[in-house]
């Protein structure tokens, strides 16, 4: 049970990393989800190549698990292309949250920074919105 | 029963009576403090809907069949009950639906889209569910009225100084306000509010959803033209709700759901309405949740809406002394002598679904979020907050544990 608040989930809590706002961010999304009013605005900047994502910021407020996996995120995406995280599943970000069985409430918390994230890259590149995460901005109330 | 002289609940007696709280939750004894939300279900109330399903089961006013006598007996039978719950001066008047919700949409469809028109003004509170907020912003924007609010002071209560510059706007036809708040407890002045509403020419609409479990309820002393409630929250199955209306307006209004058993003829031509409360009654009723609600009257009478909302008080206010000894706590809502069996409270630097998460950890059951009140989240300045509720199988002790799950919380977030 403790898993769920681990150490390293709690560090990413109390000092998030990339939290912040970036000015003329490259790309931009807010996303709510409507469950808990928890919120997240995802700012990104890319390299010269316009590809190759330099930053990634965000602000909200949200529960542990929000902003922990949020702030992983930053972390699990820098030096990627915005085609590479187009294409990153939930899996991979939940590994990375290493929360094992986590209940589908709390997964959905762990999403919203990547689901925002995805329809900011959506917006600016074109990036593709599979299957699995179509209709996810509506559901965040992305903005 | 289990009731002394002096009104004290004998909760231990009472608890017995409730299967789902002998259980325990990831090793710890269950502490279910989410009432407010819906309610548990004494035994009483589970064997008359199995007895009903088992021996008188049949479709209401259809059958001339021995068995469809004694459901519709048994049903009108819960009808009775539930009329005399709210005092209510004809059973006539009280018409099954299937929650609170849907009584509200009742009056705000049937008799809002008919009497409602550009320039009205449609009034509700700042601490209203969404349930009696949303459909009159609906009903106001589909008939040009005016949505108008009334203000929250800061310890929780309606602004009864804002009344006069409401009516400033101008044609004031609805007030719709709940008699308990379902996010913060407070105990709104209904009476006050209702002969204010005929002062202005309007209809006074009551959402008792959260105050029909907890305490004596007389929509004749009330004053008020509508009031909604639901089972569920007072001991009896989900699925039915009532509203209680006066005869002349629930006569003067449209249906609501149409089709079969609310009509008195229908021809190619055109179709004549039913009378009340059938008319409002569409379709094949919630028929064996109808007969629980009515056992679930029984129980609450019987262990007595007096004692039941006494042993609340005492525990509401037991809770924020608790609460108040936990280092970052925020505590919302009025003080206990104008609150119900409510707290709302946050923790400094902690989410709600944090702390709820942990407390589950200990066995203790609390909501976190915004209780469908998003209005008044946003009047409060959070997202969302934590909330315990309590009934009458709530015991103190609980209360210390929830107090003590809440240190364990402020130990693990540091």
């Amino acid at each position: 049970m403790d898993d769920l608040y681990r150490e390293v989930i709690l560090d990413h809590y109390k000092n998030p990393r990339g939290h912040g706002v970036i000015e003329d961010a490259d790309a931009s999304a807010e996303g709510v989800n409507p469950l808990c009013g928890d919120e997240v605005a995802i700012y990104v900047a890319f390299e010269e190549d316009g590809e190759t994502i330099e930053e990634v910021k965000f602000s909200g407020r949200g529960c542990a698990i929000s902003q922990a996996a949020t702030s992983m995120l930053t972390e699990m995406v820098q030096g990627r292309t915005a085609d590479e995280v187009g294409r990153l599943s939930k899996d991979e970000l939940l590994e990375e949250v290493g929360i094992p069985n986590m209940s589908p409430i709390r997964i959905k918390c762990a999403l919203l920074g990547l689901g925002v994230l995805k329809v900011a890259l959506h917006r600016a590149k074109g990036t593709p919105l599979p299957e699995e995460w179509a209709g996810l901005d509506e559901e965040f109330q992305v903005r | 029963m289990a009731v002394g002289a002096d009104l004290k609940l004998d909760v231990a007696a009472l608890r017995a009576d409730f299967p789902i709280l002998g259980q325990e939750i990831n090793g710890k004894p269950l502490a279910y403090l989410d009432s407010a939300v819906t309610a548990q279900k004494p035994r009483q109330m589970l064997e008359a809907m199995t007895r009903f399903y088992e021996t008188s089961y049949a479709n209401v006013h259809r059958g001339v069949y021995s068995l469809a006598e004694r459901a519709t007996e048994a049903f009108e039978g819960a009808r009775e009950k539930v009329t005399r719950l709210v005092n209510a001066p004809s059973s006539r008047e009280l018409i099954f639906t299937r929650n609170a919700t849907e009584s509200l949409n009742l009056v705000a469809y049937a008799w809002g889209l008919t009497n409602l028109g550009p320039g009205d003004g449609v009034v509700v509170t700042e601490l209203e569910h969404h349930s009696n907020f949303v459909p009159w912003q609906y009903v106001a924007r589909r008939t040009g009225a005016d949505f108008r609010m009334i203000p929250l002071t800061g310890s929780g209560e309606l602004d009864l100084d804002a009344l006069d510059g409401i009516a400033a706007q101008g044609d004031v036809k609805v007030v719709a306000t709940n008699l308990v708040s379902n996010a913060l407890g407070t105990v709104n002045p209904v009476e006050r509010l209702a002969e204010w509403a005929h002062e202005q020419g309007a209809i006074a609409v009551v959402d008792a959803a959260q105050a029909a479990p907890h305490r004596v309820i007389d929509v004749q002393a009330l004053g008020c033209d509508f009031l909604a409630f639901s089972a569920h929250k007072l001991c009896g199955p989900s699925g039915v709700g009532a509203l209680w209306g006066r005869r002349a307006l629930l006569e003067a209004m449209e249906p609501f759901n149409l089709g079969g058993h609310m009509i008195k003829k229908v021809q190619f031509e055109q179709t004549t309405w039913g009378d009340l409360p059938h008319k409002f009654e569409a379709g094949t009723s919630p028929i064996a949740e109808a007969v629980g609600f009515g056992a679930a009257v029984d129980y609450i009478t019987g262990v007595g809406l007096e004692a039941i909302e006494q042993h609340e008080h005492e525990l509401v206010s037991y809770a924020l002394e608790r609460l108040a000894e936990v280092p970052g706590i925020v505590l919302y809502g009025p003080s206990p002598e104008r609150r119900a069996g409510i707290v709302s409270f946050n923790m400094d630097g902690v989410h709600p679904h944090d702390v709820a998460q942990v407390l589950d950890w200990e066995g203790v059951a609390i909501r976190a979020g915004h209780h469908c009140c998003q209005p008044l989240m946003q009047r409060l300045g959070v997202a969302a907050t934590n909330r315990a509720s309590f009934y009458l199988y709530t015991l103190p002790e609980e209360i210390d544990r929830l107090a003590e799950g809440l240190l364990r919380v402020r130990k693990v977030f540091g």
